[in-house]
């Protein structure tokens, strides 16, 4: 470990360390990629790739992101930009979960789909992306649907838990478990030119709220579809929500619905009482 | 009396944003519903000067009522 520091210490341009190095210490001493990232944050160092994160976050900050796990329910529409925006922001654990593989319609919105990955199982699909685009993170692929049956389990490690479903039933069940297991939760859901996207902290029931006059079924999105940009928009707000979470800064959409219309662009914040 | 109905993503669609207009003293949320012609099926949220509304609830004068279609997709 001190040979490692010393070595990374050594090789810092500044208080940069080079993703050469990074490479290189993890060949030259056999350890992975995220343990070097973990000994560089730890040293007060900033892994490169980082440096335009900067000063939004700071060294500390990024080492906080590091040690985070954040959980993703859904690698679809919203679930695609949410994977990879916390993979390039520098959050160490993603865990993802979805049960399905991609089909020619997700190609009209879906980042991680192409004709190359019909056929592919979302989540690998993540893991992949992820390992190409920040091997220092690690992608946790879990091919299976949340439920409240196994739901404790799969997200009781997890800080923040980010809504990417595309079921309104299996969104309150996920409220539910979120609240269960004393975890905030940033809730996101599209249809069309439209959005919604609300954070719900332990005990808060907002998303009960949202959907308080849901009976069955699907909403707007099963007659209008959902264009590249709709979840994109909503996706990024989501990302931003965990990163506030996670350090403890801003202002959260905690008691607010941000209400998109893409439309007509207006976008309204609804006060949502406890 | 006059009531403020503010209506959100698709329900806007062949109605209106906002509009204040004179209703009967006995109004309820669901006679403005109905009025509009918007299936009840359909609504996520109503929303009462500010406050969660049943469709049941009476209305009164100045009263701001607002409605949210349900957004599920993702």
């Amino acid at each position: 470990m001190e040979e490692l520091n010393r070595f990374l210490q050594d090789h810092a341009e500044g208080d940069l360390l080079p993703w050469s190095a990074q490479v290189a210490a993890a060949g030259r001493f056999g350890v992975s990629l995220a343990q070097v990232e973990a000994a560089v944050l730890t040293m007060g160092l900033l892994p490169a790739r980082y440096q335009r994160n900067r000063h939004a976050i700071s060294v500390g900050q990024q080492r906080r992101l590091f040690r985070s796990n954040v959980a993703v329910i859904g690698c679809g529409g919203l679930g695609g930009y949410v994977i990879e925006e916390l993979a390039r922001l520098g959050v160490g654990t993603i865990i993802a979960i979805d049960p399905d593989v991609f089909e020619e319609h997700n190609l009209n919105r879906q980042l991680l789909s192409s004709p190359a990955t019909l056929g592919r199982a979302k989540v690998e699909a993540a893991a992949a992306r992820v390992a190409e685009i920040n091997p220092a993170v690690t992608l946790v692929p879990i091919q299976v649907a949340y439920a409240p049956e196994n739901g404790k389990e799969l997200l009781q490690g997890s800080q923040v838990i980010v809504d990417a479903l595309d079921s309104i039933q299996t969104r309150l069940a996920l409220a539910a478990t979120c609240t269960e297991l004393g975890i905030p939760m940033v809730h996101g859901a599209i249809g069309g030119w439209y959005g919604q996207v609300a954070t719900q902290f332990p005990g808060d029931d907002i998303v009960q709220k949202l959907y308080r006059r849901w009976v069955e079924g699907k909403g707007v999105e099963q007659r209008l579809g959902n264009p590249s940009f709709t979840p994109a928009l909503v996706a990024s707000i989501e990302v931003a929500e965990v990163c506030k979470i996670l350090l403890g800064v801003g202002e959260t959409l905690r008691f607010q619905k941000l209400s998109i219309n893409l439309l007509e662009m207006t976008f309204a914040s609804i006060g949502i009482e406890s | 009396m006059q009531i403020t109905v503010k209506l959100f993503a698709t329900f806007r669609v062949g109605r209106f944003a906002e509009a204040t207009r004179d209703y009967p003293p006995d109004t309820r949320v669901a006679d403005i519903i109905s009025d509009l012609q918007i299936p009840e099926k359909e609504i996520g949220m109503i929303m009462l000067n500010n406050r969660h509304a049943e469709p049941e609830q009476q209305l009164h004068d100045g009263d701001n009522l607002a409605l949210f279609p349900l957004v599920g997709g993702g």
